[in-house]
């Protein structure tokens, strides 16, 4: 598409983006993979007498091979952490998904305040995860004075202590309510650009609303719904300040991450916890490839 | 069995009329197109019979029996859009397929029903290709098909051949007439483009801001244009209007005289003008004279070729017989 002189011009001005990336990336990750193969335990004061490294511009420390790889899988922590995290984003996805659409086809329909309403529906984006999270645990899940438990004496039943007793289910709904807008928001500029004559046309093909939708909404909506499911899958796969705020990783809510900084701060080991920083890398990407094969026919289409 | 009828139909948006009230019968296997300027309301009527609008008052009723109330799926009607709709994400053979899978019909005849359209519009070698890979022409004919599968008492189609270049357009004009020859179903065809109207029509209705203009056939609205506006509208080129003391001296407002209806002389003749432009298409040539005292251009078709360049000075006489007279209302003077 282009001639050979504006390619090699476009390089040169993409030159200086890309080196900046590169560093931005290959830093953190080459420390990540160096220090996993270390025994690197900051409290124990055994950088003071091993000297300065000039590769990594940390104190020099022994090369300890696998051992911290093998340590952070044989831990009985890591597989629970593994399926706790997979659960967590695929609750959060077909969450955010099934009602982003349903909230999408709904703020499409011609209504009054419908700009007002479309505010409303993006909030939820705005609030930091760390003030929502607090907000959704003192305000709705206090087992005393929440929302929830009003509205379960309301209708007579004992109140729960959510974030203990269904603490995955809690947990998923608020990460949920988060990413909702962003799913809704890109699934709504998807459904605005359905042409309406396409839907009269099936209207007199003779298929009913439910059939419309499954016909001709739902495949129109197929590359939107493969973008949100892989960047949400993205962020997801880091969720960290919405269960450091309310389980603290206790009650089944241990995920990949937070078992990673439990290892890096809680027992000050930044070896075993970069070993776990390498595990996330590959589950993400084996997620990612996972999710690619079923929804990435979407994209080329 | 197709025969659609209008009865006072009304159309408002909000506040706007867009159809004042409305009578129309449009008659089993009949060919009738709906002519007018952009924004009169074709497609708005259209619509209205689709069922993809509801009437603001008035009845529709199809053969015979009131569908005011009927949703469109169960009117009996096929449409053509404009822009094709054709479903983006299936194959050709699934898009004709689809209103025979919402009426549950059996795999076999679907498959029988899907090969029969594939071969009269030409499309069996294109059945498993996406709409995407197929040029304008191709995926009106899937459209078309599409919509002769589930034999309808009806077919509408809106401004079906505008997105078509203009060589494909006189292709597709005769496909579709050949179409309506063979099915002998009402056919309901919404164009602004008045040669298409002549061409295919048995029937034209002539709109103008939502009000009927007139009704006829083609040579009907040729040969005696019940107004100005039909007069103005019907025939390419242009009929030429011209008032004052020359329309005075046939006793009306103003007459009119089709381009074709004027004899060409550079000796003598009823009136005399300046040529502007010469337009030669090979077979006939298209004279703009001006400076003629009647009105701002008098535009003459001859047939065949004529020596005539810009600046030569013509004599024109109109030939009597073929002259429109209208009164100072716009309406024919028998
Ligand atoms: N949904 C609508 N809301 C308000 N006004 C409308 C609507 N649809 C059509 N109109 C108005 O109704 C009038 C007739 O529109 P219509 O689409 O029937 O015109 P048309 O004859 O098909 O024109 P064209 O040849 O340009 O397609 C126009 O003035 C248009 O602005
Ligand atoms: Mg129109």
């Amino acid at each position: 598409m282009a001639t050979q002189h504006s390619r090699s011009a476009a390089r040169l001005m993409m030159a200086p983006a890309v080196f900046l990336l590169l560093v931005w990336m290959l830093v953190p990750l080459s420390l990540t993979l160096i220090f996993s193969f270390k025994k690197f335990l900051p409290l124990r004061g055994d950088q003071i007498e091993s000297g300065w490294d000039w590769v990594t511009f940390f104190p020099s420390l022994d090369w300890v091979g696998f051992a911290n790889y093998g340590r952070f899988v044989s831990s009985s922590a890591f597989w629970p952490a593994v399926s706790t995290t997979l659960i967590l984003v695929g609750g959060v996805l077909i969450v955010t998904v099934v009602f982003g659409i349903l909230l999408a086809i709904l703020l499409n329909q011609p209504m009054w305040g419908q700009g007002f309403v479309r505010i409303l529906v993006i909030a939820p984006f705005f609030v930091m995860p760390t003030v929502s999270a607090l907000v959704w645990k003192n305000m709705f899940m206090d087992p005393n004075n929440g929302l929830f438990s009003h509205l379960w004496r309301f209708f007579g039943a004992e109140p729960i202590s959510f974030l203990s007793e269904a603490a995955m289910p809690s947990i998923i709904l608020i990460v949920s309510w988060q990413w909702l807008p962003f799913a809704t928001l890109i699934l709504l500029t998807a459904i605005q650009s359905l042409d309406g004559e396409q839907l009269e046309a099936a209207e007199m093909d003779g298929a009913p609303v439910l059939k419309r939708f499954w016909y001709i909404i739902l495949p129109h909506l197929g590359r939107a719904i493969t973008i949100v499911i892989l960047i949400q899958t993205i962020f997801l796969l880091a969720i960290f300040a919405e269960i450091f705020v309310t389980t603290g990783g206790a009650f089944g809510t241990r995920t990949l991450s937070y078992l990673i900084f439990q290892r890096v701060l809680e027992s000050q080991n930044v070896g075993l916890g970069s070993a776990g920083g390498v595990y996330a890398i590959i589950l993400a990407n084996i997620v990612a490839i996972f999710l690619m094969r079923i929804v990435g026919k979407n994209l080329d289409a | 069995m197709g025969q659609i009828q209008l009865n006072q139909v009304t159309k408002s948006f909000g506040d706007v009329q867009v159809i004042p009230p409305l009578d129309l019968t449009i008659e089993d296997g009949e060919f009738c197109v709906f002519v007018g300027p952009s924004g009169c309301g074709k497609s708005t009527l259209l619509r209205l019979i689709a069922g993809l609008e509801d009437v603001s008052s008035g009845h529709i009723a199809i053969n015979g029996k009131d569908a005011t109330m009927t949703p469109p799926a169960k009117r009996g009607l096929a449409m053509v859009f404009q822009s094709y709709a054709l479903y983006p994400h299936m194959t050709v053979r699934k898009n004709i397929a689809f209103p025979m899978k919402m009426a549950g019909m059996s795999e076999d005849e679907q498959k029988r029903r899907i090969d029969a359209a594939a071969t009269a519009l030409n499309l069996t070698d294109y059945l498993d290709r996406k709409p995407g890979q197929l040029s304008g022409g191709q995926r009106q004919r899937v459209a078309i098909g599409r919509s002769i599968v589930r034999e309808p008492d009806a077919f509408l189609f809106d401004e079906p051949l505008s997105n078509l270049d203009a060589a494909l357009r006189v292709g597709m004009r005769l496909e579709i007439s050949e179409l309506h020859e063979r099915l002998q179903t009402t056919m309901i065809y919404v164009t602004h483009d008045q040669v298409e109207a002549m061409t295919m029509a048995d029937k034209i209705v002539v709109l103008r801001s939502g009000y009927i203009e007139q009704v006829g056939s083609p040579l009907d609205l040729y040969h005696a244009p019940r107004n100005k506006f039909v007069a103005g509208f019907i025939g390419s080129p242009k009929m030429n209007l011209i008032e004052g003391p020359e329309a005075a001296k046939h006793e009306a407002h103003t007459i009119g005289i089709r381009p074709e209806h004027i004899d060409v002389s550079k000796t003598e003749g009823t009136w005399k003008g300046v040529v502007g432009v010469a337009e030669h298409l090979g077979s006939d040539t298209f004279i703009h004279v001006h400076d003629t005292g009647l009105a701002d251009m008098i535009t003459v078709r001859i047939i065949g070729d004529i020596e005539a360049k810009h600046g030569d000075t013509v004599y024109l006489t109109p030939q009597l017989d073929q002259m429109h007279r209208f009164d100072d209302k716009g309406l024919r003077i028998a």
